[in-house]
């Protein structure tokens, strides 16, 4: 802010008086205008935040005067953004303020009581607690913990994040909380898990400003990652001819525009492109072995784990391979082999191999396979493809080249995404390009806190805060003892991933599902099922959001959630950058924070409600055992509620103090309702799991102060580069590297068709310390074959469809399509498309389309000239608009391994409407 | 009596008539002048050079009709520009870019050359005006005009500067190319600030014109960029540079050779 200086004073006091000369009183905007024009914006408060929308995770300044937010501007001081934003950045304080903002929870009712086939009508928080209390406890008492389930959000504050996976986890004793997130990053997770035992990118966004080279692979990073892009783009202008970008896609994009080379391939044949590279490597001996040897093993597993769809889906069981699958696979193309799905429940599970099993997998990925099979550009010519494959393979063999590969959903949101999260991984540590400034396999975040949140506090059905995991007994006992619960509390078996949750709703399984801070039923695949089960069959949704959203209209009960700046919080962005922000206004009406909803609704439950013997399917013995003794023991009393024992614990009930330095001219609804310092509690709790473990966070004060941490905060000191000496302290000096992530460190022998009995178990690292950090870790180097998508363009449904963002719209649209700029901006999703196969189907531009697919339909507008250029042959659609649900086309096929929806390949025809 | 006094009166009324008529054309010619000097309307896609326009239309309005929509409305007193005459306003509404130009088509006289191609029409040429509050050239990402431009690369494209005050990010700046731009609006229509920072302006008001005797030699086939021209008109041939009179006079001061030595 300026400061007030002598000028400045002389042109507020001029316009003060020109106006008054002339006998007008200013309207106050104008004067305000004046006011601000001369750097004193009268009354403005500003303080720092972030930006409520994607992964980048841009440093805001927020103005507030009257309890509302007036503006907002870039942080200057932010190190990601530097004072820019994108668009939907520049609207951030208008997506508060939208006309049909929620205020009141709204039931449906008939005759004054609760009734599905009821309209909605306007409660009180009591008597919405009341029902869903009465439903909740319903559904436990019929179907044990796992009758009930969360869908949680990769958008929440870490607190919220870590609230809601407590009460869930530790209070219901249900593993059936899982996020958002589960579709757009669990096959990042999976990928960082199975390669480097931990989750969560090694490098930070100013490798961008280290690297030669950046290539993406399925990232549109120009639209989805604005601010990075512009990072990227500067890397482009300002290094000198060195600097190539290569856009791998499986259309062209806005990022072809400042690639020096664009490869657009057919959809799943980055699985096969990546092995080609693998080969080139090996071949042409640019394995860098010294880093190899020292840290690194060869790896594989199964290749027949199925598509994640449901099991009486026919390939679920067998699958008859394509031609192109027998050659990836080593098989005889001339033969048919229908293959078993043998591997669908245990499609994780991988061995070690040689290096000469490894070669001689990558054996069938030549030039000519490879190039014939990927190139996705029919009016492209074979012989040019080729060429760009072989500059590409040579940009990342490149001596003396740095070279960071960046992905997001092209990668994660693939029915093989797990497997190609860890190709990459695998041509960047053959060449030891991995951990060091400007050399690393990047995976970006969708989310603002996918990362932070999601991931870091353990919101899925399988994890647990830290990387820990729900099915291990060591992991369980952890954190039992820092959530002072007794033993035995937590659930053993893993909960419903987010799809299996639909699944189980349309099953009856579940009968009572919550979702807070997303919009579930708009953004699963396949939508037309899960509509249905949730408004035709016996059960109850309960749906958090501040605007009536699809998933409100199908839900129960609807909870008025307060928006970002209206609460405290923390999101953590891709960079493992963690950033704090205070409430700034109060929400609107009756509308209350996703924490205080947690909180308030686990004070409905006793411990003697939940902590008895109940019934869970799965787990030995066909139940959790009754802990009341136990906590008896530990000094609970039956009689005590969740929220006491979970959140309102003895020594952590700081008290508020308005006047605290941290919080001093800001409110905190929660804390003065709680009566303590909620979110500096919950901090300080967190925190415990990471110290000491690679997870380290900084005091919560000390956000308060900085513009985000990058953990591991050691001593004070954020972390860079993770695993690589020098810049991570958990490196020991002479290492070079330490992969130290402790998950499946222990791996058995095999070679290329499995295991080998009685070979033994090896072992990735030799060394830790006496707080049972490795010393000596190792990462693993995966062999994964091509695979096809199970549903491909037939002559029935002879497009490919893909879905995906714009840049203007965040995901379903709730905030950005409330902000009217942006509405205008881009007001429908067009089914984009090639102009030739337009004219096929007697479509041209504008026209009216209607896309189908076995499950569903919807009608749009075409574009056959806009910002996505299609090749013949396949189709693209965002999915931001509620009134074209492409989601009702797409297929609910998952990577088996992660659990997440492949949203980018199904099969559609399309017809004149 | 009675008869004198209509007589007279009827005299009276129509010497009033007449003044009032005389008087009122003379205030609605003056209107629709001064709307016609002050304003600009932009014109549907194919409309034929101002000059030839005006007498061509015949504010029939089918164009109008045609158009599915809305974009286009024939002008009214008061709003600027010629009265009756189609125009539109792309704030309101752009273009469409109908592939089969429905309002051309549905042209009666050929003001609105009927088988005009949509990409090559016309109808005005939008103009990054104001680079001070466009937010792209403060460094933002937003480029929604770039974006949402039907001829997206072509008409509008992104310019690329470094940032230097964060040294680390980039500019995207929008830059309109009049050899595509078609004057269709979505850039205006779409522009995210209150008030547009990119307009679209008739060629006439906003086009400069280079003389003839520089080329950028980097471009030297670059296409039509001037006002829409039916191709049925021949274009006019421009005057020769050295005709006799420039030649006589050139010649004259040639001949002038005294101060050129003692």
């Amino acid at each position: 802010m300026k400061s007030f200086n002598r000028r400045n004073f002389l042109k507020a006091s001029l316009a003060a008086s020109a106006a008054s000369v002339v006998g007008m009183k200013l309207p106050e905007e104008v004067r305000a205008q004046f006011m601000e024009k001369a750097g004193i914006p009268e009354g403005w408060k500003w303080d720092k935040a972030v930006c409520r929308f994607c992964g980048t995770g841009c440093g805001q300044l927020i103005a507030t005067k009257g309890g509302r937010i007036i503006a907002v501007k870039g942080d200057p001081e932010a190190p990601v953004n530097r004072g820019l934003n994108c668009i939907k950045g520049y609207f951030s304080a208008k997506i508060m303020y939208g006309r049909d903002r929620l205020t009141k929870p709204l039931l449906r009712m008939k005759d004054g009581k609760f009734h599905k086939k009821g309209k909605f009508v306007p409660v009180s928080w009591e008597q919405a607690f009341d029902e869903m209390e009465r439903q909740a406890k319903r559904w436990m008492a019929e179907k044990g913990p796992t009758g009930v389930s969360l869908f949680a959000s990769g958008q929440y504050t870490i607190d919220e994040g870590y609230a809601a996976a407590k009460f869930w986890k530790a209070g219901l004793r249900s593993n059936n909380i899982d996020p958002n997130a589960r579709h757009c990053m669990a096959s990042a997770v999976v990928g960082f898990y199975q390669t480097f035992g931990m989750d969560e990118p090694q490098g930070n966004y100013e490798d961008i400003e280290y690297t030669d080279t950046v290539i993406l692979w399925g990232a549109n990073m120009a639209e989805m990652h604005p601010i990075l892009w512009s990072r990227v783009t500067d890397r482009k202008l300002t290094g000198g001819p060195k600097i190539k970008i290569v856009n791998l896609s499986t259309f062209r994009n806005r990022c072809s525009d400042m690639a020096d080379l664009e490869i657009i391939f057919k959809p799943n044949t980055d699985l096969a492109i990546l092995n080609y590279i693998a080969r080139y490597v090996v071949e042409n001996n640019h394995v860098n072995w010294d880093f190899v040897k020292k840290h690194t093993v060869f790896a594989t597993g199964p290749y027949d784990i199925g598509y994640g769809l449901r099991g009486s889906e026919p390939v679920e069981r067998e699958v008859t391979l394509t031609r192109a699958e027998a050659i990836a696979q080593r098989k005889n193309p001339d033969k048919t082999h229908k293959i078993k799905q043998n591997n669908t429940a245990k499609p994780v599970k991988h061995w070690a191999i040689s290096f000469e099993d490894y070669r001689k997998a990558l054996e069938p990925y030549s030039l000519d396979f490879v190039a014939k099979l990927a190139k996705g550009d029919d009016e492209e010519d074979l012989a040019a493809f080729k060429a760009k494959l072989v500059k590409l393979a040579e940009l990342y063999v490149e001596k003396d080249r740095s070279v960071m590969s960046f992905w997001t959903m092209g990668f994660n949101q693939h029915v093989r995404g797990s497997w190609v999260n860890e190709l990459a991984y695998a041509v960047h540590l053959l060449l030891g390009k991995q951990a060091t400034p400007g050399n690393s396999a990047f995976s970006l975040t969708g989310q603002p806190s996918a990362c932070g949140t999601a991931r870091e506090v353990g919101t899925f059905a399988h994890r647990l805060p830290a990387d820990m995991l729900v099915p291990v007994a060591a992991h369980r006992k952890r954190t039992e003892k820092l959530w002072k619960l007794p033993s035995g509390t937590l659930n053993p078996v893993v909960g419903t991933h987010a799809v299996k949750m639909m699944r189980e709703l349309e099953d009856g399984n579940i009968g009572f599902f919550w979702c807070q801070v997303t919009n579930p039923f708009q953004d699963f695949a396949n939508l037309n099922h899960w509509i249905r089960a949730a408004r035709e069959l016996d059960n109850f949704i309960v749906c958090s959001d501040a605007y009536p959203t699809i998933s409100a209209k199908v839900a129960d009960l609807i909870l008025p959630s307060a928006m970002i700046y209206e609460k405290w919080g923390a999101y953590g962005n891709a960079e493992r950058r963690t950033q704090h922000w205070r409430q700034q206004v109060k929400a609107p009406g009756e509308a209350k924070g996703d924490l205080w909803q947690i909180m308030e609704f686990s004070k409905r439950f006793k411990l003697k409600e939940v902590w008895k013997s109940v019934p869970v399917k799965k787990a030995k013995g066909g139940g959790l055992p009754d802990v009341l003794a136990g906590a008896q023991a530990m000094g609970y009393s039956p009689e005590d509620t969740l929220f006491e024992v979970l959140f309102a614990r003895e020594g952590r009930k700081y008290p508020w103090n308005p006047n605290d330095p941290v919080a001093r001219g800001y409110p905190n609804d929660i804390a003065e309702e709680q009566g303590f310092f909620v979110h500096r509690a919950l901090w300080d709790e967190y925190r415990e799991f990471g110290i000491g473990e690679g997870h380290d966070l900084a005091e919560f004060d000390a956000y308060h102060s900085v513009r985000g941490l990058r953990w591991p905060v050691v001593d004070g000191k954020e972390t860079l580069w993770r695993f690589s000496e020098g810049h991570d302290p958990y490196v020991p000096k002479g290492q070079g590297f330490n992969f130290y992530g402790p998950l499946l460190k222990k791996i058995p022998r095999g070679d290329l068709d499995g295991p080998i009995k009685g070979a033994g178990k090896v072992a990735l690292f030799t060394k830790k310390n006496r707080h049972g950090m490795i010393l000596d870790g190792k990462a693993k180097i995966f062999f994964r074959p091509f695979a096809e998508a199970p549903e491909r363009p037939d002559e029935e449904y002879d497009l490919w469809l893909s879905t995906g963002r714009v840049l203007e719209h965040w995901h379903s649209g709730t905030m950005t399509r409330r902000v009217p700029e942006l509405h205008r901006a881009v007001p429908v999703a067009q089914v984009f498309m090639h102009p030739a196969d337009a004219e096929k189907r007697g479509l041209k531009r504008n026209d009216l389309a209607l896309l189908e697919s076995r499950r569903g339909k919807v009608t749009t507008r075409v574009e056959t000239q806009g910002r996505n250029v299609m090749p013949r042959g396949m189709v693209f659609v965002p999915w931001f608009d509620e009134h074209v649900l492409i989601n009702k086309l797409t297929l609910d096929q998952t990577c088996p391994m992660s659990k997440e929806t492949d949203f980018k390949k199904c099969a559609v025809r399309v017809t004149r409407a | 009596m009675a008869k004198d006094k209509t007589r007279r009166e009827f005299i009276f009324r129509m010497a009033r008539i007449g003044a009032l008529t005389s008087v009122g054309g003379m205030a609605w010619g003056w209107m629709i002048n001064l709307s016609g000097n002050q304003a600009f309307v932009l014109r549907p896609p194919g409309a034929l050079p101002k000059s030839e326009y005006g007498g061509a239309c015949i504010k029939c309005g089918l164009c109008v009709e045609a158009c599915p929509y809305r974009t286009l409305a024939l002008t009214r007193v008061g709003e600027g520009g010629a009265v009756g005459i189609p125009r539109f306003v792309p704030r309101a509404t752009p273009c469409y870019m109908c592939p089969d130009v429905p309002c051309a088509r549905a042209c009666p006289t050929g003001a609105l050359e009927r088988d005009v191609e949509i990409t090559r029409s016309r109808m005005g040429l939008a103009v990054l005006v104001d680079q001070e509050n466009c937010i792209a050239f403060q460094g933002l990402r937003c480029e929604v005009c770039y974006r949402v431009c039907p001829l997206i690369d072509k008409a509008i494209s992104l310019q690329y500067r470094p940032q230097e005050r964060t040294g680390v990010h980039a500019f995207f700046e929008p830059v309109v190319h009049s050899d595509s731009c078609t004057g269709c609006g979505m850039c205006e229509h779409a522009c995210i600030l209150e008030e547009a920072a990119i307009k679209v302006f008739p060629h006439a008001l906003v086009q400069g014109r280079q003389g003839p005797g520089y080329r950028f030699g980097w471009k030297e086939k670059s296409g039509v960029s001037q006002d829409f021209k039916s191709r049925k008109t021949e274009p006019k041939r421009e005057a020769e540079p050295w005709n006799d009179k420039e030649l006589d006079h050139t010649l004259e001061t040639l001949e002038d050779v005294k101060g050129l030595y003692d």
